[in-house]
């Protein structure tokens, strides 16, 4: 099943309540999947500043010393901030790539589960009552965000399989559904450079549209031409460092439900996320339309 | 009347109690309030109870029911009234996927719009929706009435057995094996029996096109392969 949810806000006095909002959501989308859960938040950017959210299996061995080695291999000044088994770190967007690279160098056993000038992702095996707990985020503000409850069916339960997946800079996916032909869109996008973290269906989804956004797309394009080359049933909810999007595959069987107001934009799989929402009852309510792309942005 | 908060007591305290209530109770009129998307809301009911729920139901609700009335003051998630045997499910609001699917008799009426697959598999339920339907609906209906005042999505009808389709609006498309068929007198008498049944007095049954199955696909024929 999997259970995916997304806020919008357009009302910037909601800002400090989005992580509380977003994790209540969540949590009442735990019976759609209990192996694995993440959220994406997408918080303020800093001109010129960038974040990279790592993880670690031994975080007290990998997180040690940390922003002192990142800081002079890159001669530049680096924050580490850890939350339990992630660390956000910030640097100067001007290094963010080199940053990655010496993070492989440095610590091995790290995996970057998002980068980008606004995004920090989080995700861990568990149910979303834990790992919103575990990371906080309750206390986290932003502009938008988009959750994901799994039932694994395509690859293994690991924090790596969990989603949102972020596969560019700013850029993340959840999912609802499996892919048939990933297999082979995965050969076609490895033979373009891109790297893989999991065999994951989802990852190749988020690659996808991360690729076609590389090679000159906008979001709307490249989710327009998802629909023809990504194969099963999927609905997704993505996010960008201002924008947010939905889409449905043509045969559309994979739940989902919106709603506008005002104030925000949101999604869930089922009505139930949806109820706590302020002035929900009358807010404009809807089911998304097959094969139709929708998206926001601020 | 009962009155039952689902913000206070469980749905399945909610389901036991209407299931107790025997045919020729007191307590036929119910009234549920906060459902607040809940799944399976007033599933499997088997007596002439009237269910009035106040707000928006999840998935399943009014699932299998038998003699019952049950009006959602609100929407309906998939799978509204799901294998309905008789009695009537009144969603004001709008209807999400599959809804009435493989009902085998009753009356489902949608105020609003139906998503996808309405009617899916249909065996006997009459549904009414006001609005809208979304694409493939009716696929592989056997027997029964989908009445679309609004549009018909995409392969409306696909692999139709013998359920009567009128929509009064657009079709996208028709489904492998559905056709347009002449609206005769009695098809005429159905479609106002059933307008009046879901209380719709503002449209006239003359407004309606019938669709039903041309019947080439119930014997394997290689000549139809690629309509399979």
């Amino acid at each position: 099943m999997c259970g995916i949810v997304g806020l919008f806000l357009k009302d910037k006095t909601l800002e400090p309540q989005l992580g509380a909002m977003l994790s209540e959501m969540l949590i009442v989308m735990t019976d759609r999947g209990p192996d694995s859960a993440g959220i994406a938040i997408y918080g303020s950017a800093t001109p010129g500043q960038a974040k990279i959210t790592v993880q670690s299996a031994n975080p007290d061995v990998d997180f040690a010393g940390l922003e002192t080695a990142l800081g002079e291999t890159l001669a530049a000044p680096v924050a580490v901030i850890r939350k339990s088994s992630h660390a956000v770190i910030t640097l100067p967007l001007a290094v963010l790539e080199l940053a990655r690279a010496a993070l492989a160098e440095l610590r091995p056993a790290i995996r970057v589960m998002g980068r980008g000038e606004s995004v920090e992702i989080y995700k861990e095996v568990g149910l979303p009552a834990e790992v919103v707990k575990r990371f906080s985020v309750a206390s986290m503000s932003g502009t938008h965000g988009i959750g994901h409850t799994r039932m694994a069916t395509e690859s293994a339960v690991t924090t790596m399989g969990a989603h949102p997946f972020s596969t560019g800079p700013d850029e993340c996916l959840v999912h609802n559904g499996s892919l048939s032909n990933h297999n082979n869109l995965r050969r076609e996008l490895k033979r373009d450079g891109v790297r893989f973290e999991t065999e994951n269906d989802s990852e190749v989804a988020a690659a996808y549209i991360s690729n076609k956004i590389a090679h000159g797309m906008n979001l709307g394009e490249a989710l327009e031409s998802g629909l023809s080359d990504l194969d099963g049933f999927f609905t997704f909810v993505v996010g960008t460092g201002s924008g947010f999007g939905v889409v449905r595959d043509p045969i559309a069987c994979k739940p989902a439900i919106m709603a506008e107001t005002d104030r925000y934009v949101a999604f869930g799989s089922e009505y139930r996320a949806l109820v706590n929402l302020p002035g929900i009852e009358s807010a404009r309510v809807w089911e998304p339309e097959p094969a139709t792309v929708y998206f926001w942005e601020h | 009347m009962a009155t039952f908060d689902l913000a206070t007591a469980t749905l399945r305290e909610l389901n036991a109690q209407l299931h107790a209530t025997q045919s020729g109770s007191n307590d036929t009129a119910w009234e549920v309030l906060n459902p607040r998307g809940a799944h399976s809301v007033a599933v499997g009911i088997d007596a002439p109870l009237h269910v009035d729920v106040h707000g928006s139901v999840g998935y399943y609700c009014g699932g299998m029911n038998s003699q019952g009335t049950v009006t959602v003051h609100g929407s309906a998630g998939p799978g509204v009234a799901e294998n309905m045997m008789s009695g009537i499910v009144h969603i004001k609001g709008d209807a999400s996927q599959y809804a009435g699917a493989t009902g085998r008799g009753g009356l489902l009426i949608i105020d609003g719009n139906a998503a996808s697959r309405c009617g899916i598999s249909m065996k006997g339920i009459d549904i009414v929706v006001r609005g809208s339907v979304g694409h493939m609906s009716a696929f592989m209906g056997q027997s029964g009435n989908l009445v679309v005042l609004g549009d018909a999505g995409e392969a409306l009808g696909d692999s139709l057995y013998e359920a009567r389709l009128f929509v009064r609006g657009s079709v996208k498309s028709l489904g492998a094996d559905c056709v347009e068929k002449p609206m005769r007198d009695e098809h005429l008498a159905i479609l106002a029996d059933l307008l009046e049944r879901a209380g719709i007095d503002d449209v006239e049954p003359s407004e309606f096109t019938r669709y039903g199955s041309a019947r080439t696909l119930y014997n394997f024929n290689i000549d139809n392969a690629d309509a399979y």
